[in-house]
């Protein structure tokens, strides 16, 4: 499959994907700079992690007026598969691709550590591949804004529809205040928007992708959406 | 003409900056201070060639696209000169 790893002015994750994607997984891989406004021909879209535009204003705030985000947004609302990571996952929540908004951590901390992540819908392109017996992965962050927030009626829509993908927990898979990082509305660390084509997450799979990183439970992500796409086909 | 644009987290969302310098301003002794909320100020120039009617158009327009995040925040705004 072809992928676009999209690098903005403080990205600073996008060769990490890249070289997961291309050396590991051995996708076909093209960088796309943020000033572009046309994405190559591709099957899904990857916004990295990194601080766009120094974090000014808000976290992704700058970085959704991009040229290439129009192509992004375009690309998206045509069933294109599109997966931001981190300030990635902040960029969409700007623009509006996904519901929500991101605060600053509840601790007002950075926060950089491997968290266990709970997968709450095995059925998405994102997690189709998470095998059957594995219901907790380990998987880093590395933020300060991933507090996620949003009103009653999104978050009820997310929970009733399926959208919530990952939910920090407890190594044993507990949902629950202690296993929360940052303070996010329900322990919400993934989602995606209602059509099952745009996902965001604050973990960081592109740092989780081979055993020398220290764990390989990322994989099963890009794993996934190559195998959703390839059935695609 | 100028904008003052402030620009505030909404009442019923958790303000982790305002909730941590309360605590501070606590531990200093000033027992007095309920809450605290931590916003933003932003001031434009405009220049002169908008009248105030179209100077509280364009604002808003900038308000909304992009200088508050309207899902978690509010804005306020004057208009000088």
């Amino acid at each position: 499959m072809r992928w676009a790893v999209v690098t903005f002015p403080g990205s600073n994750c996008d060769q990490d994907c890249v070289d997961q994607l291309g050396r590991v997984l051995n996708q076909d891989v093209v960088s796309v700079w943020h000033g572009d406004s046309e994405l190559p021909e591709v099957d899904c879209v990857l916004l990295p992690g990194g601080f766009s535009y120094g974090d000014y204003l808000r976290a992704g705030s700058i970085a959704r007026f991009s040229p290439i985000m129009k192509a992004v947004t375009a690309f998206a609302n045509k069933g294109g598969f599109v997966l931001g990571i981190c300030n990635g996952f902040q960029i969409l929540l700007e623009a509006g691709l996904l519901p929500g908004a991101m605060q600053r951590n509840i601790g007002l901390s950075f926060i950089c550590e491997s968290v266990s992540l709970k997968v709450e819908n095995k059925s998405s392109a994102l997690t189709c591949q998470v095998p059957s017996d594995t219901q907790v992965l380990e998987i880093p962050i590395a933020h300060m804004e991933g507090n996620y927030t949003a009103d009653e009626e999104t978050l009820k829509a997310l929970n009733e529809n399926g959208q919530v993908l990952f939910r920090y927990c407890t190594e044993q898979g507990n949902v629950n205040d202690a296993a929360n990082p940052n303070g996010s509305a329900g322990n919400i660390a993934g989602i995606s928007n209602a059509n099952g084509n745009v996902f965001g997450m604050m973990p960081h799979p592109e740092r989780a992708s081979e055993n020398i990183l220290g764990g390989t439970d990322g994989a099963y992500l890009f794993q996934s959406l190559i195998a959703t796409m390839e059935g695609q086909r | 003409m100028k904008a003052r644009v402030v620009v505030m987290p909404k009442k019923d969302v958790l303000d982790p900056q305002g909730k941590a310098v309360s605590g501070a301003l606590h531990a200093l002794g000033h027992a007095n201070v309920e809450d605290v909320r931590i916003g933003k100020l932003i001031i434009l120039d405009l220049g002169d060639d908008l009248n105030s009617d179209e100077a509280t158009s364009k604002v808003t327009e900038m308000c909304e696209a992009l200088l508050a995040n309207t899902v978690i925040e509010e804005y306020s705004f004057e208009l000088e000169g």
